[in-house]
């Protein structure tokens, strides 16, 4: 390849070792691609290692028997309602008042100072570490409002953790609704909730929804705000103010003390396959907000 | 009934009432909110938490009616509040409880004794320590297995955080007024020391000698080996009491409980574990 | 019409919830943490190394050097190979490479952190021991297994102010003849700067407010580390570690810290953000 001319007013200097310009930019194509797939080769390590160790564990058994002996012996099935409970509690809570913030945003004000310290309020809950959270949902929750180590403190410390995510995804679905539909309701005679309630929440349904299972992925694998305010009593709870273990701070308990590396493993498997299956459900969910678009 | 079947019984139970209870979320219908009564809740020292387990284990396989008891972990420290406070019915404590805790009318009955042991890693040369030797090595002045008669590796020291018992124990019995190296690798658990210890060629800790077993070596202290029988005889110094703690009167279900745990049964089944029975149980 | 009013200020309220726990989480963090803050001295508790709660010795310089050790290891680490994903799925990737990267990212975020501290603890920490020295327990530990985590936060961030470059930045520059990567080296990169410096300080934020994996692998010594090798705490393993045995001052100790670690990480985000406001201008 001859060389070539470069009007930078330097005068041309032909090295065809060393750090020219082809050898830079191959080489820095080359780190790019490594980047890219040294990534993916560690997520599918991560995912390849937990289920070949944990997958030969795991049974019918092991997901709905008790664990006994400290969870040395026996199953996780307390584990697993725990961790259903507590996710689906938080989103419960959730989801209307994340929902009611978007709506409230994107419809029924405009942008001034209320809305920037609403949004300023949803973006710093988003940034605080999961550990505040622990300390917050222990003092307030479990302590302040006496309602010790339960479902009810866990749920609300992770209702609260995943307000922003719900927030977020909520209201950028309602602003993708093109305003025609919003103009088409108005001129049948709808008022402003019935508009909302009728056409812009149904359109916006795939973009929540996104949000709302993003959310409850992240209940899913939450630890250190669980230990803090759900407890870790191995028991089945019996009831919102029952303490509760979910599968995470089961894993962390039983592969931090050595107690069982092969239950840990299983535990770990059975926690992966649940996050990978709403990834999926995401992805899905994502594909019809896309193609929904893609239609008008 | 014999013990298989009614565990056999209360696991298929305990299926049925999963199976049930998710198909309960899954309608609609599931846990009431109210307040979780009936059972006896007991919680304090990591230390003392297994055993407790097994022995409400035990006891609720031998009186399935009687309420649940429901262990949980938290520190010594945790416990003794929570039996103050009346949050928990039962505390549990792994070293003696202080005389401002006295003061407040706790009382407090040992189940069991317990043996803290100083452990190496199974392939660890080093056969045994003096004293005088370990608080040498926590305290950082030792810091090489040449000085004692192993390679040229630098000490791994693993202890227990601030507010566990077993820390609390070890500092006393053993370290006195000496100060612990900053250099030590904290953890939160027993277990855990015991994963640092097992792992690592060069590590050197404590622990209960109820969970030793074949993970780590235990060290002998200025030639005693750390044993049941030992310690029975006052031999082996490194010692400390598992306490029950509780405000005044207990409950009778959870009397009946704490009366089921100095059992000779139960502290045969302590004793099988490790810990040293409390005398004329 | 009144029921529309009031539908209108029920949204509000509503809408005020995440303000409003916001305003609680920081009073009763402040409640717990202010008053031992204040007794043993501010200026103390950040300088002093000396950390035996139990006795009154309230330093915390110890985990503010490990956080910072970490959490600088974790960037090296996290920084380059996610600006570089970046790059590589807006300006290197065929589109179904892209369509496999971005939702595998999705997933690495959504492993839980305790899932990778477990690995770091089985794998990382051992082959770290066997081949560079020491327990293996390290601040380098750490590093790897955050910078991994802070991968996908870096990620999302720096594509997107990648991409909002001008596709006319990218042809100016190779008109000139400039190679593919000397258009993105000294064209777009620089275009984006602020995005990408926003990504850095949020991936800070992330790696600092790390617990749960960073507790299994870093060793929570109290001394101050002098190489990566050697084991060390940070401001959340701490308060991870001793929480669950605290009673007392040395609760509110924790909290104290808590107080720290929240008022910096508060701090990061928002010049994380001022930072993003100024790629979307640009």
């Amino acid at each position: 390849m001859p060389e070539e001319r470069r009007s930078e007013g330097k005068p041309t200097r032909r090295r065809l070792g060393g750090l020219n310009a082809r050898n830079t930019n191959v080489l820095a194509g080359g780190f790019v691609w490594l980047a890219a797939l040294g990534t993916l080769a560690i997520l599918v390590f991560i995912i390849v290692y937990v289920l070949w160790q944990g997958l030969p564990h795991v049974s019918w058994e092991f997901l709905t028997g008790t664990p006994t002996s400290m969870g040395r012996t026996g199953g996780i099935g307390p584990m697993i309602v725990s961790t259903v409970a507590l996710s689906f509690l938080s989103v419960l809570i959730a989801f209307p008042v994340g929902v009611a913030t978007a709506i409230y945003l994107t419809e029924y004000t405009r942008e001034g100072t209320l809305t920037r310290i609403i949004r300023f309020g949803t973006e710093a809950l988003a940034g605080v570490p999961s550990i505040i959270f622990g300390l917050f949902g222990f003092v307030f929750f479990v302590i302040y409002l006496g309602f010790g180590w339960s479902l009810l403190s866990g749920a609300l410390t992770l209702a609260v953790m995943i307000l922003p995510t719900i927030v977020r995804t909520s209201e950028e679905a309602i602003l993708t609704v093109p305003k025609a539909y919003r103009e088409v309701s108005y001129s049948l005679g709808a008022s402003r909730w019935q508009m909302v309630t009728t056409v812009v929440l149904p359109a916006a349904l795939p973009g929540i929804a996104t949000g709302v299972v993003l959310g409850l992925g992240r209940t899913v694998g939450e630890t250190a705000a669980v230990i803090l305010t759900a407890g870790a009593a191995l028991h089945m709870p019996t009831s919102l103010f029952s303490p509760a273990r979910s599968m995470a701070v089961h894993f962390y308990v039983l592969a931090r003390e050595g107690i069982s590396d092969s239950n840990a493993w299983a535990t770990g498997a059975v926690l992966l396959v649940t996050i990978l299956f709403t990834n999926v459900i995401i992805n899905r969910l994502l594909l019809r907000a896309m193609k929904r678009q893609a239609a008008r | 009934m014999p013990p298989v079947e009614v565990a056999v019984k209360a696991d298929r139970a305990g299926r049925r009432a999963v199976l049930m209870l998710l198909m309960g979320l899954a309608t609609g219908c599931g846990p009431v909110a109210s307040s979780a009564g009936g059972g006896i809740s007991v919680a304090g020292s990591t230390s003392v938490q297994p055993f407790a387990e097994l022995l409400a284990e035990e006891y609720a396989r031998e009186h399935p009616t009687a309420p649940v008891v429901n262990i949980q972990g938290g520190g010594s420290t945790a416990g003794i509040e929570a039996a103050l406070t009346g949050a928990a019915d039962v505390g549990m404590s792994s070293r003696e409880l202080k005389d401002s805790e006295l003061a407040q009318g706790l009382v407090s009955q040992p189940i069991a004794y317990d043996a803290i042991v100083v452990v190496v890693h199974p392939d660890n040369p080093v056969a045994a320590l003096t004293s005088e030797e370990v608080r040498r090595i926590f305290a950082g002045e030792v810091d090489n297995w040449s000085q004692l008669g192993g390679g040229d590796d630098r000490i791994t020291l693993v202890v227990r955080e601030e507010g566990s018992g077993t820390r609390g124990a070890f500092d006393e019995l053993m370290m006195g007024d000496t100060r612990v190296s900053a250099r030590a690798l904290r953890q939160d658990s027993n277990g855990a020391v015991r994963v640092i210890v097992n792992s690592d060629r060069n590590a050197i800790g404590y622990m209960s000698l109820g969970i030793v077993g074949d993970f780590v070596k235990p060290v002998p202290l200025d030639g005693v080996t750390p044993t049941v029988e030992a310690s029975m005889a006052g031999d082996y110094f490194l010692v400390r009491p598992f306490l029950f703690t509780w405000l005044g009167e207990l409950s009778a279900p959870a009397q009946r409980f704490v009366d089921y745990c100095l059992t000779a049964e139960a502290q045969a089944i302590l004793g099988l574990e490790g810990l040293i029975p409390v005398e004329g149980a | 019409m009144l029921k529309e009013r009031l539908i209108q200020y029920l949204l509000l309220a509503l809408a005020l919830t995440a303000v409003l726990s916001l305003a609680v989480i920081t009073v009763f963090i402040l409640r717990e943490g202010l008053p031992v803050l204040i007794e043993f001295g501010p200026i103390r508790f950040l300088t002093r190394s000396e950390w035996a709660p139990t006795q009154g010795q309230f330093g915390i310089l110890a985990m503010v050097v490990g956080s910072l050790w970490v959490t600088l290891g974790a960037l090296l680490v996290g920084v380059p190979l996610g600006v570089a994903v970046a790059v590589f799925v807006t300006d290197y990737s065929p589109p179904l490479l892209a369509q496999v990267l971005r939702p595998a990212v999705q997933l690495l975020a959504g492993v839980p952190s305790v899932i990778y501290g477990f690995i770091g603890l089985k794998i990382l920490v051992p082959l770290i021991r066997d081949s560079m020295g020491g327990a293996g327990l390290s601040v380098l530990a750490g590093a790897l297994v955050l910078g991994i985590m802070v991968l996908p936060s870096v990620i999302a961030v720096s594509e997107d102010s990648i991409r909002a470059v001008p596709q006319l930045y990218r042809d100016g520059a190779l008109a000139l003849g400039a190679t593919h990567w000397q258009s993105l080296w000294r064209v777009v990169l620089p275009a984006a700067k602020s995005g990408i410096v926003a990504s850095i300080v949020l991936g800070m934020g992330r790696a600092v407010g790390e617990t749960m994996a960073v507790i299994m692998v870093v060793g929570n010594s109290l001394q101050l580390p002098s190489s990566p090798l050697e084991a060390a705490t940070t401001l959340t393993s701490n308060i991870g570690l001793e929480m669950a045995y605290a009673s007392g001052a040395h609760r509110q100790a924790l909290f104290a810290t808590g107080i720290v670690l929240f008022a910096f990480i508060m701090l990061l985000n928002l010049v994380a953000s001022a930072f993003r406001r100024r790629t979307i201008r640009a």
